[in-house]
């Protein structure tokens, strides 16, 4: 007989009452140790994790992999085409690796390491490959960064529409990869190299162009987020990094960099990653993400009360660091400093605070940020005066407006 | 010791290629038909460069050869490098669009339920102003990413199956259903490049510049 069968995970032996009522619901799956020491996985279910009294009962002993409270789900919100970051669920700046937002164009691959091999070649000295073991041995580079596709902004005309709805196809992790100034020196970039092409290994084979200036200044070819290997769906086991633009040219499973002269004028650069400005103009390379707040609490679907309220949320900017956030909480007309939350990284989401009382009439709440180039964040009015009414989904940074209604009841107020 | 001297001159001399390289980019000038704007790359200093200290060279990795690379080099510039043998005829194209593009895009290209591919109104077939509905006659500025883009990721359910023979003859249907060329023009690395776009004058290079204008 198979003896693993017969084995009985140690935490599983009292039973519970509510065990007992039928509740059977899996809580979580972890690894376990067998009464005769074999560690095998199980699912363990949700009334066996349940306890009434926790001091009464020894809770599952030290696991492989770690999991979450079963009271916390914090989810990404995913459509056909993208997954968004749950932003109201989120404490601080670093997004968990498992809840960082998607966005590709022909599903996750699935590249083995050992198979993984970069090439970069065109005007070069030394067309040159890199296993991913090469990339791991030169000097390594680490930074926290938001990460933000250029389509990252939703609206509701109802207003019930959350932080994530919003504005979840935005995070934030620690990256850590080889500089691409180190390997543009390792194959001699040539001086008249002014552009070169990104390739992914998708089933898109995803491709920008991006000036080699860019490159030189902090690109990065990462294969680590928050300290372990680089997720699948960011681009396992190797992308494309650039800090402050837009997620599209931070191209993943990275297979090929290819330099020239000129830029390629890809599918995505072309008719997709652009956008409709004034006077029938379409704008392209538009690379850097502007200045961007966003009030995560109080937001839609939370209800409040009378009385102190911190008022929190993220501002960024991808030209450089967030120098102050304003809140209002008099449908803007007038602003306070919030709080910043230390460390005030450079292209990295900055976490502001605003205590508040609130009187229990209705209100609007709402937060702006304003960047080290003097970059104030605009209210969508501003952004149609300044680009037109035939504007584009890219690049589309306004101030968020919360409403909050005199039952507490707290909901997006759309603009027109 | 005179290895490390060495190194250092190398790397030195790396620093000037950079600078030069900086200075190359920001002075060239603009073909007439291709966008080759730079974003306006902020100043602000690198957080840790790499250092000049550093090797001019780790020696990691190996040689790519060049058959290695034209393996993976299928990449289609605007000038037509990267184009390659074969053509393709509008009705050919046809034929190909029905049994492997139609089911997405629609019947005519303006259908869908996928991306519309062809414009239907005098403005957007004239590029004159752009419009919401992105379709290639009125938004896509070269003719050469549309090869480019059917080869690399089309169609959809079995992207890179198309001979280069069926990419010419769709790239050429597709451009005669725009109107943008006559029904019997033949694509192939010469004639395809020399297509204009109507919507090509209508790119405009990133005039953002940081500081405080939104725009």
């Amino acid at each position: 007989m198979n003896s693993e069968t017969e084995d009985t995970p140690l935490f599983h032996k009292p039973l519970s009452r509510r065990k007992l009522l039928g509740g059977a619901a899996t809580a979580a799956v972890v690894l376990v140790q067998t009464a005769v020491g074999k560690t095998v996985q199980a699912a363990i279910p949700e009334a066996a994790v349940i306890t009434d009294d926790p001091t009464k009962k020894p809770g599952p002993l030290p696991s492989e992999l770690g999991t979450r409270s079963v009271y916390e789900k914090p989810v990404r919100k995913p459509s056909d085409t993208s997954s968004r970051t749950p932003l109201q669920d989120l404490y601080g700046t670093i997004t968990p690796a498992d809840l960082h937002y998607e966005r590709h164009h022909a599903g996750v691959p699935t590249i083995k390491p050992q198979d993984y091999e970069l090439y970069i070649h065109g005007l070069v000295e030394k067309p040159m490959k890199f296993t991913l073991s090469d990339l791991k041995r030169f000097p390594a580079f680490s930074r926290i960064c938001f990460l933000e596709c250029s389509g990252n902004f939703r609206s509701n005309p109802a207003g019930k529409i959350t932080p994530q709805e919003i504005a979840g196809l935005t995070s934030q992790s620690e990256w850590t990869g080889v500089l691409l100034s180190t390997l543009f020196r390792e194959v001699g970039v040539k001086p008249n190299a002014t552009w070169f092409l990104a390739e992914g290994s998708d089933a898109a084979v995803m491709t920008r162009s991006i000036p080699v200036k860019k490159g030189l200044l902090d690109g990065m070819i990462a294969y680590a987020q928050n300290g372990e290997a680089i997720r699948p769906e960011q681009g396992y086991p190797a992308r494309l990094f650039l800090p402050g633009w837009e997620g599209n040219t931070s191209v993943k499973w990275l297979r090929r960099l290819e330099f020239s002269d000129a830029p390629f004028m890809t599918r995505e650069e072309t008719s997709k990653y652009t956008e409709p400005v004034k006077d029938g103009k379409i704008r392209q390379f538009s690379f850097d993400m502007d200045t961007r707040s966003i009030i995560t609490f109080p937001a839609y679907p939370v209800q409040v009360e009378k009385g102190w309220i911190e008022i929190r949320g993220i501002a960024w900017s991808g030209r450089g660091k967030i120098t102050k956030v304003e809140v209002s909480t008099d449908a803007g007309k007038t602003w306070q400093l919030a709080r910043l939350q230390d460390p005030v990284l450079d292209k990295a989401h900055t976490y502001f605070r605003h205590l508040w009382q609130w009187n229990g009439a209705e209100t609007e709440i709402r937060s702006r940020a304003v960047d080290e180039t003097g970059y104030t964040q605009p209210t969508f009015n501003q952004l149609v005066a300044a680009r037109g009414d035939n504007k584009g989904g890219y690049h589309f940074n306004p101030i968020t407006t919360w409403l909050i209604q005199r039952d507490g009841q707290v909901l997006n107020k759309p603009d027109k | 010791m005179e290895n490390l001297k060495f190194l250092k001159k190398i790397g030195l001399a790396w620093l000037v290629a950079g600078v030069l390289l900086l200075g190359a980019s920001c002075v060239r000038t603009q073909p007439a038909n291709q966008s080759t704007a730079i974003s306006n790359v902020s100043a602000a200093p690198v957080p840790s460069p790499d250092s000049s200290e550093w090797p001019a060279s780790f020696n990691f990795g190996k040689p790519a050869t060049s058959q290695e690379i034209a393996l993976l080099d299928i990449d289609v510039r605007p000038d037509g490098k990267g184009l390659p043998q074969g053509s393709g005829t509008v009705l050919a194209g046809k034929a190909i669009y029905a049994v492997k593009c139609a089911a997405c895009h629609g019947k005519t290209g303006i259908e869908g339920p996928n991306n519309r591919l062809v414009s239907v109104t005098d403005s957007e077939i004239a590029g004159a102003e752009s419009s919401k509905e992105k379709t290639i006659g009125n938004y896509w500025p070269y003719a050469t990413t549309l090869f480019d883009y059917i080869r690399r990721a089309m169609p959809f359910n079995a992207p890179g199956s198309l001979t280069n023979e069926e990419v010419y003859a769709l790239t050429a249907f597709l451009l005669n259903a725009n109107k943008i060329i006559p029904p019997e023009a033949k694509m192939n690395a010469i004639t395809l490049p020399k297509v204009v776009m109507p919507a090509q004058k209508l790119f405009v290079p990133d005039d953002r510049r940081g500081g405080s204008e939104v725009r």
